[in-house]
């Protein structure tokens, strides 16, 4: 976004503060822009005014221009399904935040045999990790015709995309390309890939069969004389693939070109390379080894990317002790770090507890809660929840830092009324709150329990501690 | 320059009018036509209709497509009356009613017209200069600088972001230290089986760990001094701290057991009977005597770790009290803004320590120190411990052994990107691959593979 500034949107506003977008002034509609919460088309008078009058066109179209993301969005795949990549404005998540997570494609080619074909489609279907209260999905397939037969490769693309999930089809030459796209290119799949050798015949089916398009190049003149070239010809749909070399001196090239892509796109302003990046862990198999050292090594590039700058990436391991690391930072560094993540504090009732059911306490750091909230529930234990608010700390840290006091819980045992809910005064503290638990008990006048280390532990812990034996 | 189009092109452009059925139809031979492009109208519609005039004949030939062909003509006809340009003379059209100009339907531009050579390109990267450097500090000190020690490791010394050595070639790869206790501590299982040998005995575990696994420092953890566990006092606990400096010639860090009160006594010890080794004290911290450490770092040559818990701001406030209160030397801090682990603040911890380094380079010397972190928390992730996942309708997680090792890893490469100097692990595989991927990024390694396409139609 070229604009920094609400007042720089302003000026483009009708100023009129009519509150038909939902804000009540243009200056919060300006600041909501910056924050790319909404787009100048949601401002229904300045629309009005632009389908009335060329010179409101003009201006709409400027502000656009000025607030449109730096680099392209890409849509792969049709429907509920379909993925966006790209749109990026920063090089740093501090900076204002990353939008767009890299969409993780996994790898099925047309030599495999179908069982195996329907295994690994299944496992990307139906592939769930619980993190922060919901449960990360992947998001596509990539199908890479083997065969260099054209026929096979169409049936293939057709079986795979009937999966319904968004599909990158693989193949240099372009007549297995068409076959596959003549098959599926409704579903809009992104094409891999357009080279220095057989650009023109790509070019063609970008524009025939209207479906993004990767170019691949380690040089990276060509990658962009290539972009420029289908950007002028009306594709507009643009994947960057600057190669993905795994390992030694390869692997530091491509760090390079990845950075320098991104940052010349972002503080060079170049608009002809501005597009979404590829990354190929699935590279990490052409280097010597067991499968363990091949699939550690596909992570160790993924992570370097998903830290810096891929917006695809096509995996080939689908085992979890890969995958799941890869998810997880991916959720990490594509968080908004503007908005904390929280949970309203209060009391939750966990499984409809009674009043002969304990109480526990925790943290209203949206991880911490989710957490263990979800162990609660999911091991059928009743029980009654206190969320305490630590200003969205874990534990550990807020216990050091002094969010989570027995002066709060006190407080939070008050307002919640817990009291009266249940016949006891028993309240099991987190594992990682141990040193609290004399002041609690001064504090609170109920009888304090240390609770495990980590909450997937509660309920061993609770069949050799609940109920409390009396007189303790 | 003119615009040229084939035959194959026209037959595009009646399609695009749809005019499918002319499609059967064959003209051997390679015909192109040149015009001038039109000022103002689009050349290639202008080309259209010039081709069309000039075909006319040879499609006519054709006879049974004619009908076919006059509807296309009709077309494009109304097309020229809207744009106002004259159809070329000679061409003979069906009469029909002329269709009022503004109901005309907007043109496609044909779209298949492949150029022939790519348009030439250069790609000029944007160039990123800081005007500051991390500060370079050493660890350990040999014969000649009154240690014992037979290696040295120096940290810091950036110009540019980490691994952005295109920039500037940053002058040190980060280092890998490998965690020890005096006392046997709570492990992951797959950690412990390495060390099962060793957890009695802090001398052989930091042999184990320089000799067997590479690591190039031991940080020494003092938690028996903990009150709340055995309380060893001070003066005895550092015993183990000589014990150690025998058994490994490579630099030490040295850390207290956490406690406030006690941790000052134990690392002003410690740094006494390290006198000369130029070891890292670990830690002063806001809440504790920091003033009491940095006194026993600066009286005894050592270096001291400056601990806040992921607030930039605190982060300078302690380094100012170090440097401008203690008068602690800038080559002598070394900072750990706190290492939260992949899944659990991970993204907090990155982010701190990025602004924190991008605060350095850009010229802030409160900030422009080389960092630490405690990559081992990464073992405090369910992920990498537990059996499988507590969560219904979760993925199941898979063979431990191999999960938690590459969180580990992962949470220290993440780290490595914001600037990270120097790592505190224990599994002997994750520094391993973390060796060999800041090796690769830093250019060490040249060792590389030509056949870069070729997974793109390997059989695996």
């Amino acid at each position: 976004m070229k604009v920094k500034s609400p007042l720089e949107v302003y000026k483009y506003l009708p100023q009129t503060n009519c509150g038909e977008c939902g804000y009540d002034t243009c200056m919060s509609f300006a600041a909501q822009i910056i924050d790319r919460n909404v787009k100048p088309t949601d401002c229904p008078p300045l629309m009005e005014n632009a389908s009335k009058d060329k010179k409101f066109e003009k201006k709409l179209n400027e502000l656009i221009a000025l607030t449109s993301p730096e680099i392209a969005e890409v849509v792969i795949g049709s429907g509920e399904s379909a993925v966006k990549i790209g749109g990026e404005d920063v090089l740093h998540r501090h900076e204002l935040t990353f939008f767009n997570p890299p969409a993780f494609f996994f790898d099925v080619h047309d030599n495999m045999d179908e069982a195996l074909i329907d295994e690994r489609c299944s496992r990307v279907v139906e592939y769930r990790k619980f993190y922060v209260g919901d449960f990360i999905t992947l998001e596509g397939i990539s199908v890479r015709c083997v065969s260099n037969d054209p026929e096979k490769f169409r049936k293939v693309a057709k079986k795979v995309a009937e999966y319904g999930k968004p599909v990158v089809l693989i193949s240099l030459n372009p007549d297995c390309m068409r076959a596959a796209l003549e098959e599926i290119a409704d579903q809009r799949p992104l094409i891999y890939a357009a080279t220095e050798k057989n650009w023109r015949e790509f070019l063609e089916l970008a524009l025939e069969f209207r479906v993004p398009v990767t170019i691949r190049s380690r040089d990276l003149d060509t990658l962009k004389s290539i972009a420029k070239t289908f950007r002028e010809n009306g594709v507009s749909e643009i994947v960057l693939d600057p190669v993905t070399e795994p390992v030694g001196k390869g692997l530091k090239n491509t760090f390079e070109r990845v950075i320098q892509l991104r940052r010349t796109a972002i503080l060079g302003e170049d608009k002809e390379i501005a597009y979404p990046i590829m990354v190929t862990p699935i590279s990490a198999w052409l280097i010597e080894g067991d499968d363990i050292t091949r699939g550690y090594w596909e992570t160790v590039i993924a992570s370097t990317f998903v830290t810096k700058y891929a917006d695809i990436m096509i995996f080939r391991n689908l085992e979890q002790y890969t995958v799941m690391p890869s998810v997880v930072l991916r959720y990490n560094i594509y968080t908004d770090p503007r908005t904390p993540v929280q949970v309203e504090p209060g009391l939750r009732e966990i499984n409809s507890p009674s009043p002969d059911d304990p109480v526990f306490i925790t943290t209203n750091f949206a991880l911490t809660y989710y957490t263990v909230e979800s162990d609660l529930s999911s091991s059928n234990i009743k029980c009654w929840l206190l969320v305490l608010d630590t200003e969205g700390l874990g534990v550990e840290v807020s216990v050091a830092g002094g969010q989570f006091t027995a002066a709060k819980v006190k407080d939070l045992i008050q307002e919640t009324g817990i009291e009266q809910k249940v016949n006891h005064k028993f309240l099991v503290i987190p594992g990682l709150a141990a040193r609290l638990q004399g002041a609690i008990e001064d504090e609170t006048g109920w009888t304090v329990l240390v609770g495990p280390m980590d909450s997937g532990r509660i309920k061993g812990w609770l069949e050799q501690q609940w109920p409390p034996k009396s007189g303790e | 320059m003119a615009k040229k189009f084939t035959l194959d092109e026209f037959f595009e452009t009646l399609k695009k009018y749809n005019v499918e059925e002319i499609e059967g139809v064959k003209i051997e031979g390679d015909l192109e036509i040149e015009i001038e492009p039109g000022s103002g109208i689009d050349a290639n519609l202008i080309g259209a209709i010039a081709m069309l005039s000039n075909y006319m004949q040879l499609i006519q030939e054709f006879g049974n497509f004619i009908y076919h062909t006059n509807m296309a003509l009709t077309y494009l006809q109304r097309l020229s009356q809207a744009l106002g340009i004259q159809m070329p003379v000679g061409v003979q059209i069906p009469t029909e009613q002329p269709v009022p100009a503004q109901e005309v339907t907007p043109v496609e531009v044909p779209k298949f017209r492949i150029p022939e050579k790519l348009i030439p390109a250069k790609f000029e990267p944007f160039r990123v200069e800081y005007p500051g450097m991390i500060e370079e500090v050493t660890l350990g000190a040999t014969r000649s600088d009154g240690g014992t020690r037979e290696v040295t490791v120096t940290i810091g010394g950036e110009k540019s972001l980490a691994f952005y050595n295109f920039d500037t070639q940053n002058p040190n790869i980060p280092v890998i230290a490998i965690d020890v206790f005096d006392r046997k501590p709570m492990l992951a299982k797959a950690v412990r089986e390495h060390y099962e040998d060793v957890l009695e005995d802090p001398a052989e575990w930091a042999k184990k760990a320089v000799k067997d696994f590479g690591a190039d420092l031991v940080t020494l953890h003092l938690i028996s001094t903990d009150p709340l566990l055995e309380d060893t006092p001070a003066s005895e606990a550092v015993k183990v701290v000589e014990d150690v400096l025998q058994a490994v010639k490579v630099p030490l860090i040295i850390g207290g057991s956490g406690n406030k009160e006690k941790d000052p006594e134990v690392l002003e010890k410690a740094a006494e009977v390290a006198e000369g080794e130029r070891i890292m004290l670990a830690s002063a911290t806001l809440d504790m005597d920091w003033e009491r450490i940095g006194n026993a770092a600066k009286k005894y040559g050592h270096v001291v770790l400056s601990w806040t818990q992921m607030d930039i701001n605190n982060q300078k406030t302690l380094n100012r009290y170090l440097l401008k209160r203690v008068g602690i030397d800038r080559n002598s801090i070394v900072m750990d803004p706190t290492t939260a682990a992949l899944g659990y603040g991970l993204d907090y911890a990155f982010t701190n320590m990025e602004r924190i380094r991008i605060s350095g380079l850009r010229g802030d010397t409160d900030l422009n120190f080389p960092m630490s972190s405690g990559t081992t928390n990464a073992w405090g992730a369910r992920e990498a411990w537990m059996k499988d996942s507590p969560i219904e309708g979760d993925t199941p997680w898979g063979p431990r052994e191999l999960r938690g090792p590459i969180w580990e890893i992962v949470t220290g490469m993440t780290l490595a990107l914001a600037g990270v100097d120097m790592f505190m692990m224990m599994h002997p595989g994750a520094l391993a691959v973390m060796k060999e991927w800041m090796k690769m990024l830093s250019g060490v390694i040249e060792e590389s593979i030509d056949n870069v396409d070729d997974w793109i139609t390997m059989e695996v």
